[in-house]
């Protein structure tokens, strides 16, 4: 297709990517600054609908940046009341004792239990108040460097056929150029991948690992509900080696949100985080709460989990990556969204300063990182996400406990990650297959009802936006080595061995795609590419996710 | 109480929709039925056990029911009925809620169950909720789903004719043409069976197994969209969440093993059958008549049955 | 020539609808909501006609509640010029709506009315044929075709097993179904473009209109779930059952 004629309008910031750290970086750039054109798109339909998180979150953050968000109705609004740790076996569990003490990141004091996607959407509201230009339903497909600097993005054709040639009602992207651009698009975002590369911006850092965050949205009897417990846990059924656990919050009318998260180190290729999430409903410590209600909603999405050591470079000439972009996710808190609005914040009083003076890189942003409490939050963090890939989950808590009560997260050490998450799975042959139970449909499902409680769609004709960089690897790697474990770890069915038996071949159905990106992380060969499909496209996750 | 059914039809013939809506409109009392058309046809109407009068609109200008005139006719006739019927078709949705608004009542269309003389069961949401609504107006205009009804017999009645005159409404509508679809493949969101098929089906050249099944059951072809993606058939064929609706009288599903995105394009079909070898196959949690069979034999089978 | 097209803003159709567990409607908190497809189709029909020269403007209005604005504002990217709210309760009967129209009508004095046939959400399919009852009005209800000339439109419509046409004396209500058009998409510019574009807010009661709904919703509940049914072990039990038991062959 030769290059169409795109429109092109100029903006002092664009940000790309609607949750917390782009929606707070957008905030504080109008409340700094409120002459300066801020404009801001999100590739999902609208603010809030490729949102999935659990959420307990910090309001921290939220409180810097809008002092009075209880009177301005910020949906915070089931304060954490109780919470547990439970160490899982197959049939029982443990209450860690002293878990404020032994786990001190878990303790949720002052935390709310919240639907991230309603947050996203007041805070869409607050930005739009100040002036901001929101434009869901657009997705950047490209970023513009010229002469070494970012000077904006594009964002993707529309109407384009499957075959990739334009349809009938195709519209270029347009071109939204920018003195400074903002990366916003959460974990493994596909513009940042592009700026990273291009900046070598990984550069002496530890390679970043990741988990898949699998979660649903229950709706149980009222007699049951007990708005703002909060439970996790960790063991059962994941072995000593597979980083993971599982969360249960109640909260709003009736809702609980439960889910998974599983490091994506893990080894064997079998296993299956949409099943492992499945199965651990039927714990009784998860059963019982769940028993009696109706699933309403599903959503799965990577998160960052390399903390500190896997932080890339923040800024290059032209903008900055903020959020979990960058991977300010606090793991052992599993919280990223105080640190995401935090980093966001930051950014942007480093834009309008770097505006003053015309600088080209908001270099500021690095040093104002340093010297605000993220980085002792997440430096006394650092050491316990790879400490459990060190020495495993149960060497890794015991570590945490030290960690926390003799070390206080001041060890004069920093463990690193040493591997690529898509170097760690072993062959099909030296691994285990894990026993999964059939669904019930009544606790467990299977994917395709999953994925369909996530509203999501993608218009039919449009190139498959998953693509195989090498299509003949699949075979003689994905298949003959590691038997498609793409089918496994997608909890959305995307990917399926098909004619197993006779002509084993991969097939895509692109449509299924809720967006979390695992493939683009996981895959053995890192031979799949995941690119932004036609905005609008994927998950429309409603208020609860 | 009495009701008005708009009896329709089309060539020459009742429509079997409007018997359905016949059977509805005498659970709420006697029922008398308005043909705008040929005498045949009034005749016809007249047959129709349950119908205690026939009213006959003979004028050129009904002929083709066209809204304008037959609202206005409908509207002139309303004074002595407390409900005014239709079959939930192209016709009634046309005129009925025409008239409605001339009578200032809020018609309820598409009506599944009837609770009582002024409380309805509606589907809402393209079937995904069941509204039960209670209307406070003086007269109830509805039209009524033909699946739900079971339609009357047509012969065996003895109703009287009465003729009634035209009356003068805007004369701002003329009818030109119609052209009723003559190819043997009927639409697949109207069809009254729908033959579809799935991944199992293998290949683009091997589903057409489906063709000479659906040629002896006049019905129309579907897909699944493993079979869409697997590239069997084109886009248009597709039945489920992102593909066509349909709700036909029998949809006959082979090969598609019945995932929830599939169901959602066709659990309101009246009768479902499954043939798949795979025993766990979802869609047999949904069919009404299950086979587990290689459908490479089955179909041929069917074909030859059908024949008998 | 002026055209009118009343918008609606409904549940996005990618959600699955939820019916609240008291089974007192429908919940909408929080989810997607977008102007009613059928609404888009009628929108891009009236702005096609203008870039043919049919019509000179096109005014998009909704009634409903302020948030409407956004299904307007979308409909001003599409194409419209300009557009009315008309404030009320959310989802107002149409009777109510078509009542309200009518004023809009006697005021903006269009050529050409173009509806969506039906609102996915309360899928009453009766505005469009109420508006033109009201107004003495043709009506060319689930238009696949529309083409304008001297002073008519010709309309063809979707009927039960085919397609019928018929010629309307302007001014006419049309409604749009589903293959009447493709809508274009609300590109990036276009949007920003339609942010300037006039909106004139108006409240239903200032219309004079009464909005009381003439039905009240008893209860909302899910459909009942299909069971499975029997399996049978042969062709021929199968073609018994289907021609015997439920006569439907």
């Amino acid at each position: 297709m030769s290059e169409p004629v795109r429109e092109s309008m100029e903006f002092d910031v664009v940000i790309v990517g609607g949750g917390p750290a782009g929606l707070a970086a957008a905030i504080r750039l109008r409340q700094l600054s409120p002459d300066l054109s801020v404009c801001l798109i999100e590739k999902g339909s609208e603010i809030g609908a490729h949102i999935v998180s659990g959420a307990v979150i910090e309001p921290r953050a939220l409180a810097e940046l809008i002092p009075d968000w209880k009177e301005r109705g910020a949906p915070l609004n089931t304060p954490v009341t109780s919470e547990d740790m439970l160490y899982l076996t197959e049939t029982g569990s443990l209450r860690v004792p002293l878990l404020d003490k032994v786990m001190p990141h878990m303790a949720n004091h002052g935390n709310y239990i919240v639907s991230l996607g309603e947050v996203c959407r007041w805070l869409a509201t607050q930005a739009e108040e100040l002036g901001v230009e929101i434009y869901p339903g657009f997705a950047g497909a490209d970023v513009i460097i010229e002469r070494n600097r970012v000077v904006g993005v594009v964002t993707g054709d529309m109407g384009v056929t499957k075959e990739g040639t334009p349809g009938p009602n195709y519209q270029p992207g347009m071109e939204l150029r920018a003195r400074y651009t903002l990366f916003a698009e959460g974990c493994r975002g596909s513009l940042t991948k592009q700026v990273m590369a291009h900046y070598d911006l990984r550069k002496d850092v530890d390679p970043q690992t990741y988990g898949l965050g699998i979660k649903e949205v229950w709706e149980i009897p009222a007699e049951k509900h007990r708005p703002g417990l909060v439970q996790h846990s960790f063991g059962w059924p994941l072995d000593d080696s597979t980083y993971g656990g599982a969360w249960l919050y109640h909260f709003g009318e009736n809702l609980v949100s439960y889910g998974f998260v599983v490091g994506l180190d893990y080894a064997n290729t079998w296993l299956s985080p949409f099943e492992e999430m499945q199965r651990i409903k039927l714990h009784p410590a998860f059963r019982q709460h769940l028993e009696g209600g109706r699933r309403i909603s599903y959503g799965a999405r990577a998160l960052s989990e390399g903390g500190l050591q896997a932080i890339p470079r923040l800024t290059f000439p032209g903008g900055a990556l903020i959020g979990d972009s960058a991977g300010f996710l606090n793991v052992p808190k599993i919280k990223g969204t105080h640190t995401a609005m935090k980093s966001g914040m930051l950014a942007a009083e480093s834009v309008v300063e770097a505006m003053k003076t015309d600088r080209v890189e908001p270099g500021a942003f690095t040093e104002k990182v340093r010297r605000s409490w993220l980085w002792p939050e997440l430096r006394s963090a650092r050491n316990i996400r790879p400490a459990f890939a060190h020495f495993g989950a149960k060497g890794g808590a015991v570590y945490a406990a030290i960690d926390a009560m003799l070390l206080r997260g001041r060890a004069p050490w920093t463990l690193h990650f040493k591997h690529e998450d898509s170097d760690t799975l072993k062959p099909a042959s030296l691994s285990e297959k894990p026993f999964y139970p059939k669904p019930d449909g009544k606790l467990t499902f299977d994917r395709l009802s999953s994925v369909f409680l996530s509203a999501t769609n993608h218009e039919e004709d449009q190139p498959v936006h998953l693509r195989l960089r090498n299509p003949s690897l699949w075979k003689p790697v994905n298949w003959d080595v590691f038997r498609a474990p793409e089918s496994r770890y997608c909890p959305a069915g995307v990917y399926e061995a098909a004619d197993e038996a006779t002509n084993p071949h991969l097939q895509i159905n692109a449509q299924n795609c809720v967006h979390c990106k695992t493939c683009d992380i996981k895959d053995p060969a890192q031979n799949i590419d995941w690119t932004t499909p036609e905005g609008g496209g994927g998950p429309n996750y409603p208020a609860g996710m | 109480m009495t009701a008005l059914v708009l009896l329709d039809h089309e060539e020459g013939q009742i429509r079997k929709a409007a018997l359905s809506a016949v059977t509805a409109a005498a659970q709420l009392g006697d029922v008398h039925v308005l043909v705008a058309g040929d005498a045949s046809i009034a005749q016809a109407a007249a047959a129709v056990p349950g119908v205690a009068k026939v009213l006959h609109a003979a004028d050129a200008r009904y002929a083709h029911e066209l809204a304008e005139p037959l609202a206005a006719l409908i509207v002139s006739l309303a004074g002595q009925y407390d409900h005014i019927v239709a079959a939930a078709g192209a016709t009634g949705k046309n005129v009925l809620p025409r008239a409605a608004a001339l009578l200032d009542v809020q018609p309820i269309p598409d009506v599944i169950r009837i609770v009582d003389a002024e409380t309805f069961v509606r589907p809402i949401y393209a079937g995904n909720a069941l509204a039960t609504v209670k209307s406070s107006d003086a007269k109830k205009v509805l039209t009524v789903r033909n699946a739900a009804f079971d339609a009357a017999a047509s012969t065996g009645g003895n109703a009287p004719i009465e003729a009634v005159d035209a009356v003068d409404a805007p004369a701002v509508s003329k009818f030109e043409t119609v052209q009723l679809s003559d190819s043997e493949r009927p639409d697949l969101e109207t069809a009254r069976v729908v033959v579809s098929g799935g991944r199992g089906m293998q290949s683009e050249e091997k589903f057409h197994t489906l063709d000479p099944l659906a040629d002896a059951l006049g019905a129309a072809i579907g897909a699944s969209r493993a079979a869409v993606d697997s590239g069997f058939v084109p886009n248009e064929y597709q039945v489920g969440q992102t593909g066509k609706i349909v709700a036909p009288e029998l949809y006959m599903a082979f090969g598609i093993s019945g995932a929830i995105q599939h169901l959602a394009g066709m659990k309101d079909s009246r009768v479902i059958v499954a043939i798949n070898k795979d025993p766990e196959a979802p869609i047999f949690q949904v069919a009404d008549y299950g086979m587990e069979a290689d459908l490479f034999e089955v179909v041929p089978q069917l074909v030859e049955e059908l024949k008998k | 020539m002026k055209i009118l097209v009343p918008v609606k803003r409904v549940v996005d159709y990618n959600i699955k609808p939820r019916v609240k567990a008291d089974g007192s409607g429908v919940d909408t908190t929080g989810v997607k909501m977008s102007m009613n497809p059928f609404d888009e189709i009628a929108v891009e029909e009236a702005v096609r006609l203008r870039e043919k020269g049919a019509a000179s403007e096109v005014v998009v209005v909704s009634v409903g509640v302020q948030k409407a604005q956004d299904t307007l504002r979308t409909a001003m990217a599409m194409g419209a010029d300009r557009a009315i709210l008309v404030l009320s309760e959310e989802s107002p009967e149409p009777l109510a709506v078509a009542k309200v129209l009518r004023k809009l009508v006697e005021k903006e004095e269009p050529g050409l009315v173009i509806l969506g046939k039906q609102a996915i959400d309360d899928d009453m399919n009766a505005t469009g044929q109420m508006l033109a009852g009201l107004l003495g009005w043709g009506q060319g209800t689930f238009a696949s075709k529309v083409e304008i000339a001297d002073g008519h439109a010709r309309v063809s419509r979707e009927i039960d097993g085919g397609t019928e046409e018929v010629s309307l004396t302007l001014p006419a209500i049309i409604t749009a179904d589903l293959r009447l058009n493709e809508p274009r998409y609300a590109s990036l510019p276009n949007i920003m473009k339609a942010k300037k574009k006039p909106l004139e807010t108006i409240e239903a009661a200032e219309l004079g209109v009464d909005m009381k709904p003439r039905l009240s919703v008893v209860s909302v509940a899910e459909p009942s779930e299909r069971k499975a049914g029997i399996k049978v072990g042969s062709v021929g039990e199968l073609v018994e059952k289907l021609r015997n038991e439920a006569k439907v062959i």
